[in-house]
């Protein structure tokens, strides 16, 4: 866990004070609407269907116990007693009052948490892998960069009225765990001759233009970060298209500009920063590091698991591997059918901070996935934990299957969506609730987004889920073959479906699967990317003929 | 007239002597491209709140292009953005209608630290 200095607390602390005035100026007449939108949104503030919803930063997805026990009496307080875990390892509050959220922040900086740049034209949360620290296959730990990048991010007095949100990435392992390929920075930690650096990836996105980011740089000595950001970010500042919005994100600009010109103005920039006061020393970085506190393990060994098939299940799919012998993560699902995928009560909140308490050293993390995961368990207390955990709801067996759903909140909560995305999931949760089946189709990750705007993360789902509005109806659209990493994009299938035909069509597209893999090693993806879509579609809407016909009937559907 | 804020302290305008030179930058305008020769104050247009290219400008004025005289934000520009305005170099602003510079002075102090490097605020002697 990271733990404040006096300056951090002095920081967050004084914005609490600045949003203060700001709500007060905004109340009595002296703020206009359009200025409070773009401040009240930098300290995460939307004002959305049905009420306000206050976005609460968790940075690259660290909690402790202390903090998720103020969250929970949070949402009691001035909420309706529960919060939603976004894929971007943040809590959402769904109806607070404006009124209270100055209140609210300056609760939150009592246990070092804030709302800063969690929404706006501006920084948003870095995010990483939620194995970092403990993963066998690490290579650096990542939260130390994030931590290092979130300093350097936070308040920056030139880039923070950007021309649209900026996401970074950043991973510290081998296998890339935080989808740097999908944000409009990532960083991928590479080790070469003994010397720490990233590989930078520019321009990836989802959205409404989803695309992959480009290796702007293969490897970048870590002392350059700094600058080297700084040059991206002052071309993206003074270039990024501000006309409209829909192409105002870094994206754009190196698709419109060409990867390689982008890269030579980026270079150009960074000739005159390269070596500069900026430039990061090893110093800095020990200073950063040292405020983390680590775990206390002990000297153990690893021993095979054994329990009944019950509990064997969720070890097989819940329980990870561990650098230090004898220790393993945990996820908690917050997948269990019939919830919204990332829901959580305060009492369950309070529940899940006892059992990080007893079994993981106080802290917890937010998956991008929207589930929380104990990073540090005692391999000899699984068991005790996954009956407690199964008392909670919490054990769901189904980390990595079809059913541990991504989903944005949708059109029951959200001003922007199109269409409701949480009873799509539930429906498809109650279609497949047999667990040996499950288990049987294998890895599969499905997403949901009930909007354009993809923050259910449809096009790197392996199923993907679009909710489209035609005429005021709701439609859904499907994707597959996206992946988070390797990064690719989700092909549409065809013409969108009314939403009951939604767990019809997921059944389809598996049996399609089932029938056409080589062996239980070759995933959904694997197939799609293997055989093309062309089999899916003819699974789902029947071969060439009759779509022509369906696609005359489609208009009178619809 | 708008109210001006100069070197944090609530000014009128005084009249332009023969000796001043005022070049006036959009946010698109490249400041490579002007010449700084004799020049007394720039002015850097925001015409819109959240348009952010004029704090690059003033960045690259003050820390690449050597440029020590004046330089004004003006447009649409409330309390909330002087203390970013500032510390990219920013020592003159030009309030929108309605704020009032006085109370807006406070907002200098609105943080007591940074963490950029090389952003740090040169507070007037």
């Amino acid at each position: 866990m990271y733990l404040y200095d006096a300056i951090d607390q002095r920081l967050v602390d004084e914005r609490v004070a600045q949003f203060r005035d700001q709500t007060r100026r905004f109340l009595a007449g002296q703020l206009t609407e359009e200025e409070f939108r773009a401040l009240r949104l930098r300290n995460g503030l939307y004002i959305q269907r049905y009420a306000p919803m206050l976005r609460i930063a968790i940075p690259y997805g660290l909690l402790s116990t202390r903090q998720l026990r103020k969250l929970a009496a949070i949402a009691r307080k001035y909420d309706r007693a529960y919060g939603h875990f976004s894929t971007r390892q943040n809590l959402q509050l769904n109806w607070p009052r404006l009124e209270d959220v100055p209140e609210i922040l300056a609760e939150l900086a009592s246990v070092q948490m804030h709302a800063i740049q969690t929404s706006g034209n501006s920084f948003r949360n870095v995010t990483t892998d939620h194995f970092a620290g403990v993963a066998q296959d690490e290579i650096v730990d990542s939260f130390v960069w994030c931590e290092i990048v979130r300093q350097w991010s936070t308040f920056h007095p030139e880039f923070s009225y950007l021309p649209r949100k900026f996401k970074i990435a950043i991973n510290g392992a081998k296998a890339d765990r935080a989808a740097v390929g999908v944000h409009d920075i990532g960083l991928h930690a590479i080790k070469q001759e003994n010397q720490v650096g990233f590989r930078v990836l520019v321009g990836g996105g989802l959205g409404r233009t989803p695309m992959v980011g480009f290796v702007i740089r293969e490897f970048l000595p870590w002392p350059h970060l700094p600058t080297y950001l700084e040059a991206i970010l002052r071309v993206y500042n003074r270039y990024g298209r501000r006309d409209n919005i829909h192409k105002a994100r870094i994206k754009i600009l190196v698709k419109e500009r060409g990867a390689e010109r982008f890269r030579e103005e980026v270079e150009a920039e960074w000739a005159h920063l390269k070596d500069g006061p900026a430039t990061l020393i090893a110093e800095e970085v020990a200073r950063v590091e040292a405020r983390f506190t680590r775990p206390r393990y002990e000297t153990l060994k690893d021993e095979p698991l054994a329990g009944d098939a019950a509990f064997m299940a969720w070890a097989r799919r819940n329980v990870h591997a561990h650098k230090v012998p004898g220790y393993a993560a945990v996820t908690l699902s917050l997948k269990k059918t019939g919830v919204p995928p990332g829901d959580v009560t305060s009492d369950q909140m309070d529940a899940i901070a006892a059992l990080a308490d007893r079994y993981s050293f106080g802290e917890l993390r937010v998956s991008h996935e929207q589930n929380l995961v104990l990073a540090d368990v005692r391999r000899r207390d699984l068991a005790a934990l996954w009956r407690e955990a199964r008392a909670l709801g919490l054990a769901t067996p189904n980390v990595g299957l079809l059913t541990n759903i991504i989903s944005c909140p949708g059109g029951d909560f959200c001003a922007l969506a199109n269409a409701k995305s949480i009873p799509v999931a539930q429906a498809i949760q109650e279609r497949f609730d047999d667990l040996d089946y499950l288990h049987e189709i294998g890895e599969l990750d499905l997403n949901i987004s009930g909007c354009i705007n993809a923050c259910g993360h449809h096009h790197v789902g392996h199923i993907g889920i679009l909710g489209v509005d035609k005429n005021g109806e709701e439609w859904y659209q499907i994707e597959i073959g996206g992946n988070q990493a390797p990064a690719s994009l989700g092909k549409i299938i065809g013409p969108s479906f009314a939403r009951a035909d939604i767990p019809d069509v997921i059944e389809r597209l598996i049996d399609c699967y089932l029938a056409r893999r080589d062996s239980e090693a070759e995933r959904f993806v694997d197939v799609v990317h293997r055989i093309g879509i062309e089999p899916f579609k003819e699974s789902v809407y029947g071969r060439a003929h009759q779509r022509a016909s369906r696609s005359h009937r489609e208009p009178a559907l619809a | 007239m708008a109210a001006l804020i100069k070197g944090r302290r609530v000014v009128t305008e005084s009249p332009l002597s023969p000796k001043d030179k005022v070049v006036r930058l959009e946010p698109a305008d490249d400041p490579a491209a002007v010449s700084l020769e004799g020049v007394t104050r720039v002015e850097v247009s925001f015409p819109k709140f959240g348009d952010g290219r004029g704090y690059s400008i003033a960045r690259l004025l003050r820390s690449r292009y050597g440029y020590r005289g004046e330089l004004r934000a003006v447009g649409h520009i409330t309390r909330d953005l002087l203390f970013f305005m500032e510390s990219c170099g920013f020592d003159a602003f030009e309030l929108r209608e309605g704020e009032n510079p006085h109370e807006a002075l406070a907002s200098f102090e609105d943080f007591s630290d940074s963490y950029q490097r090389g952003y740090r605020r040169q507070p007037p002697a």
